[in-house]
């Protein structure tokens, strides 16, 4: 149903993209400037709408930090994007509209962006948590931050609380951030109870409540007694949850207020410092060779992450304190992944000593050991 | 082994309940002569009325009366436009569906993420603690013990009394309620608004009772599902009710596999309600269209 409301609000896109593809390729062929450069405005793309609680909120919360950093920029923002051609339309559009700086801010959204930048040179067009596989453009780049490492923190957390040693997960899909985030959260776990389970269960969908409340009653029905999720929409799994005296690890956002009880941690996000920075660094004219002209990934090692820890729930106690902070130091010159990790079949993926980089995290496709549950594969 | 039996049992009851609201919505619907594609909105805006009522007033009973209410008035365009405008029912279904869905997403956005009361599992006594059925049938919301009966009475409505009588005559030969002094077309109307008005209600059990929470477009195709289980359970309540339940195990059979981390294609589960439905449709064959009542053979061909 969000593809139909998402074509119901393309009815008008078309209308708008016309106009942007004759003034589009005028502006193509007549600069060699440095891409975004002089631009008088920036334009954001989300795939969902800006008030989902989730992680296009988070995003437009971002963009209009940036609005406020730059008072005279025209900040324009377009919701319940598709994942498809049409991105790119509205894309263009946006750079009809002056924009020379493009946030595509949603995980597939990287084919319509790259096709936009090989258009628009004088386009830096940036996207939020894919990555270029291919050569980098000279205006494009991908970034994100190391969403798995709050997670990793808030799995200390759930393996401290547990009682059951049975810990549930909530996924959408399984895509490489996510394997990464279950991964993360039982190594986490693990690190401080060696018996915990995380039991993973996919919804093939980034927001169907019903389905939601599905998975989280037979995960509580087979004993879990901490669950985390990801999500777009996240209420329904953290009512039922607390509804059964089990706690909850959030995701996107603190939502403590609707479970006062259970509530032990989570992560969420902070977009405005690294747009900010990225929007700086374009119309300085130094975009191309920067380091988000890459695929620019930062988290604990590198500098300020986007993904910060949620405030702690009523339940969690000093020395669960005390392990998580321990851990976050360590995490600045260490990783959740640093070796031994083995696989659900007992392999050993990443050798004891070794402290994988950001990329190598993100092409993960395996689950480690001690995760329930079984990747679809295709 | 046994135990995931009974889960998915447990588990088809739960999710199957809102759909089998809406699809009772439109065997009246259907059985009165009139195709309502609509019902997926009516089931949106029962949802969201639902909800916000009950978030506004703190009761979850008066959010379902709402619930009700909104599904009834979205179906009142489509019966307006089918029944008395005489527009194509299909084209006007559609087009009703998209306008819930458009109301629901402008109107539904400050409900997002906002807490409300809702109704919460109560254990029947005695019956609750029967082997296997009790876990199955009594562990459930209130409105899921009310819908046990909406599928019999409607059944008996439909068969034994006058009212059913004149609703199935509307949807069989029109004409004979003209010679009689009737106006078919108030009771097709009639029928259509009260099926939009039990669609809102699955509406409201699937916000309120089941999910807890508002979500744009949270039905998920859910109306739809309902509109199809109606044509094969050739128009009857009572199949309804299974085919309701049997969509819903077909939608807990993953999680409930998944939470034991058995292994099995995830595509194929996710495809699993659809393919049974495609399924009985195929074996059913033209069976389905002989059994149609009349006049809604005559919408269809």
């Amino acid at each position: 149903m969000r593809k139909l409301a998402a074509l119901a609000a393309l009815l008008t896109v078309p209308l708008i993209a016309c106009s942007a593809n004759t003034t589009g390729t005028a502006t193509t062929g007549t600069t060699s400037a440095s891409p975004g450069k002089d631009s008088t405005a920036v334009g954001f793309i989300f795939v969902g709408p800006k008030d989902d609680f989730g992680y296009n909120q988070a995003a437009y919360q971002g963009s209009q930090e940036v609005a406020k950093a730059y008072p005279n920029l025209e900040v324009i923002t377009a919701e319940n994007v598709p994942e498809d051609d049409n991105a790119a339309r509205v894309m263009n559009s946006m750079i009809a509209k002056g924009a020379k700086i493009i946030f595509a801010t949603s995980y597939g959204h990287l084919d319509a962006a790259l096709k936009v930048a090989a258009e628009h040179p004088d386009v830096a067009v940036v996207q939020q948590g894919n990555l270029i596989t291919t050569a980098v453009p000279k205006n494009a780049g991908t970034f994100f931050g190391t969403v798995y490492e709050p997670v990793y923190l808030a799995g200390i957390a759930a393996g401290k609380a547990t009682k059951s040693g049975k810990l549930g997960y909530v996924y959408a899909f399984p895509i490489t951030q996510t394997i990464d985030n279950i991964n993360a959260f039982e190594l986490g776990a693990q690190s401080v109870n060696p018996a915990a389970q995380t039991f993973a269960v996919s919804t093939s969908s980034w927001c169907d409540p019903a389905k939601q409340a599905e998975a989280a009653a037979n995960l509580l029905k087979q004993g879990v007694d901490v669950i985390t999720q990801h999500q777009d929409c996240t209420a329904t799994v953290i009512k039922a949850t607390e509804a059964a005296g089990a706690f909850t690890v959030g995701y996107h956002a603190d939502a403590s207020a609707i479970a006062p009880k259970g509530w032990l941690t989570g992560s969420q996000w902070n977009w405005g410092p690294l747009y900010t920075d990225i929007v700086k660094t374009a119309l300085g004219g130094g975009f191309t060779g920067s380091k988000y002209n890459d695929n620019f990934r930062v988290g604990y090692r590198t500098g300020e992450n986007p993904f910060v820890q949620s405030p702690y729930g009523p339940l969690v106690d000093a020395e669960t304190k005390a392990a998580i902070e321990k851990a976050r130091d360590l995490l600045k010159t260490s990783s959740p992944f640093a070796g031994p990790v083995t696989d659900q079949e007992g392999k050993v993926r990443i050798p004891a000593g070794t402290v994988p980089d950001y990329t190598t995290i993100e092409k993960i496709d395996y689950f480690v050991a001690g995760v329930v549950g079984t990747l679809p594969k295709s | 082994m046994s135990d995931l039996v009974v889960d998915v049992l447990t588990g088809a009851v739960r999710g199957g309940t809102a759909i089998m609201f809406a699809a009772l919505g439109e065997t009246l619907a259907e059985r009165a002569g009139v195709v309502n594609l609509g019902t997926e909105g009516s089931m949106l805006v029962g949802a969201l009325a639902g909800y916000a009522v009950a978030a506004e007033t703190g009761t979850p009973w008066a959010g379902l009366a709402a619930g009700l209410v909104a599904g009834g008035l979205l179906a009142l365009v489509h019966a307006v436009m089918v029944v008395w405008r005489r527009a194509d029912q299909f084209a006007t279904g559609l087009t009703v569906m998209f306008l819930g869905l458009g109301l629901t997403s402008l109107f539904g956005a400050a409900y997002v993420g906002r807490a409300a009361p809702g109704f919460d599992p109560v254990a029947v006594p005695l019956l609750s603690d029967l082997p296997v059925l009790g876990e199955v049938l009594f562990h459930h919301d209130p409105v899921t013990y009310l819908s046990f009966a909406a599928a019999p009475l409607m059944w008996w409505w439909l068969r034994g009394t006058r009212g059913g009588l004149l609703l199935r005559t509307a949807g069989e030969r029109a004409d004979v309620l003209h010679v009689h002094g009737y106006r078919p077309g108030l009771i097709r109307g009639a029928a259509v608004v009260a099926g939009g008005a039990l669609a809102g209600v699955g509406g409201a059990q699937l916000a309120t009772a089941y999910a807890h929470a508002w979500f744009e477009g949270m039905t998920a195709g859910r109306g739809f599902i309902a509109v199809a289980l109606v044509i094969f359970a050739v128009w009857r309540p009572l199949w309804v009710m299974a085919g309701s339940y049997l969509f819903g195990a077909a939608l807990a059979l993953a999680p409930a596999l998944q939470a034991r981390g058995l292994s099995l294609n995830q595509f194929a589960l996710d495809a699993l309600p659809f393919l049974i439905t495609l399924a009985i449709l195929a074996i059913l064959g033209r069976r389905t269209l002989r059994a149609a009542p009349e006049e809604l053979r005559r919408v269809f061909t």
